[in-house]
């Protein structure tokens, strides 16, 4: 009721989400608006909506997930499209077929949306040139995760009303996280401020040329901050010794109960997901009144309604043309 | 653009609708307003005050945003790109007589859209259509069941209420 029926003159014109470096604060305001809408199908008898019916998404999964494929599917699902799902094991990847045949060949059975994710950065950018179809991006690389950093910005300005002014800190496996910098782009073009946590050995190379300051003591920022992110350390992605051991990084940048004593009462609690319990973060920590993490995978379906709803209604007003963007 | 009613003929026009809704309530029966975004909601507000007071018990009262149920989603030529916003209903719809209400009835394609979204929301007694005006060009085999005021208007005029809550100014125009 707050706008009171009265229209904003704005129209989502991205047939594909590709990452949100280059999306405009506006946009992402509309995106997450827009999410709102779709958070009551998730909660009432009949769990869906028809506005994708007819409509065939692909699941393009070329590395392992479980929770965002699902989270992808779900939503899909709850918009009355079709999934199929297509992931790198059981496809004619593994007999050598390139990303754009096997998009082409997709493309051949009718699909409307492409959810992709994929081990090399770029590869969303790369299918969004030569296919029709709208494509989003499920995670490229280390580059970005841009549904992962709407949800998490859907979910703080849940809570907190807005994000203008927080001061946002995520910590952990900087370098190799794509979620933290789709968080970075979402967090600080809505107008918070963030720092990257966690040890030298863990930040990306040119971490200065972001926008974001850097700190490496979890000490320093944990009374500050009014959310803290603690990114998942991922054992598949680390080569070499980037700390001397698991419990070196727990005492220095886990979020433990006795951190947390020192925190802003209300600070809230974020994690991506899945939780190494006792490393990255007590599970007190995560299980405790300030943790939103559940509430992160039920906003991720949310805003996955939200992002493919509005690629489709892109397509739908545009013709049919390889289009960037 | 001319003026189909003022101020004080809306008032007189919400008036008759309440006394007719009224009127026609039967004996145990529950009943809950549900208003279609945008202005159809500012429509249900004032209803639903008017049955309250009426009745003598809160009437409860919700908004209803169709914006996924219709049926030009997927149609190019549509213009303005339609905005998602949320559906406010914070009661149970089953076993209600539901007064689905829209400031304007013309083509009908809003009110199918209102009725397939609300049948996902349960399973109401009945559902009644109350409409602040009803003007020709119906494409779909709808009609109003409360009307509180039937206009003229040729196909392509447009025909609108504007009202003090979202428009400044209290008024229904033919353009």
């Amino acid at each position: 009721m707050a706008e009171k029926g009265k229209t904003r003159e704005f129209k989502w014109q991205r047939k594909h989400l590709l990452g949100l470096r280059d999306l405009t604060a506006e946009e992402i305001t509309y995106l997450l608006d827009t999410a709102q809408g779709f958070e009551e199908i998730s909660a009432r008898a009949v769990k869906k909506a028809p506005p994708l019916r007819g409509k065939l998404v692909v699941n393009l999964f070329f590395e392992d997930s479980t929770r965002t494929r699902n989270s992808f599917a779900l939503a899909a699902n709850r918009l009355s499209a079709d999934v199929v799902e297509f992931t790198k094991k059981d496809s004619s990847v593994s007999k050598g077929e390139t990303l754009l045949d096997t998009a082409r060949n997709l493309e051949a059975m009718g699909i409307d949306i492409v959810v992709i994710r994929h081990n090399a950065g770029g590869a969303p950018t790369l299918l969004s040139k030569y296919i029709n179809a709208c494509v989003v991006n499920a995670g490229d690389g280390f580059c970005e995760h841009p549904t992962q950093g709407l949800l998490d910005v859907f979910t703080i300005r849940k809570r907190k009303g807005s994000l203008k002014g927080l001061k946002i800190a995520i910590v952990g496996d900087i370098s190799h996280s794509r979620v933290a910098r789709s968080d970075m782009w979402a967090m600080t073009k809505l107008g918070a401020e963030v720092t990257f946590v966690g040890p030298p050995t863990l930040m990306p190379p040119k971490v200065e040329q972001l926008p974001v300051k850097v700190s490496y003591s979890l000490d320093d920022v944990i009374e500050k901050v009014d959310v803290i992110n603690m990114l998942r350390i991922q054992f598949e992605r680390l080569g070499g010794n980037p700390f001397p051991s698991v419990r070196e990084y727990s005492h220095y940048f886990g979020l433990t109960v006795e951190r947390m004593k020192r925190a802003k009462p209300d600070i809230l609690v974020m994690h991506p997901g899945p939780i190494n319990r006792g490393l990255e973060i007590e599970s007190e920590v995560a299980d405790g009144k300030n943790s939103v993490i559940l509430q992160q995978v039920t906003n991720g379906v949310t805003v996955r309604m939200a992002t493919l709803f509005l690629v489709n209604q892109a397509a739908a007003e545009k013709p049919a043309e390889i289009q960037n963007g | 653009m001319k003026v189909l009613l003022n101020a004080k003929q809306i008032d007189s026009a919400l008036n008759k609708l309440t006394n007719r809704i009224v009127a026609d309530i039967p004996e145990g029966v529950e009943i809950a307003v549900i208003g279609i975004r945008s202005r159809g909601e500012i429509v249900a507000q004032r209803l639903a005050g008017r049955l309250s007071k009426k009745i003598g018990s809160e009437i409860p009262c919700g908004t209803l945003d169709i914006t996924l149920y219709r049926d030009d989603l997927n149609s190019p030529k549509s213009g303005s790109q339609p905005q998602v916003r949320t559906t406010e209903i914070r009661f149970d719809i089953d076993d209600k007589l539901i007064i689905l209400v829209d400031d304007v009835l013309h083509t009908g394609r809003s009110t199918r859209a209102a009725m397939d979204a609300l049948i996902d929301l349960g399973r109401p007694k009945a559902i009644r259509l109350a409409v602040l005006v009803d003007r020709a060009g119906r494409e779909f085999p709808i009609q109003a069941d409360y009307a509180g005021y039937k206009a003229v208007a040729k196909p392509g005029q447009l025909v609108q209420v504007l009202l003090k809550e979202s428009d400044d100014k209290e008024q229904v125009i033919v353009k």
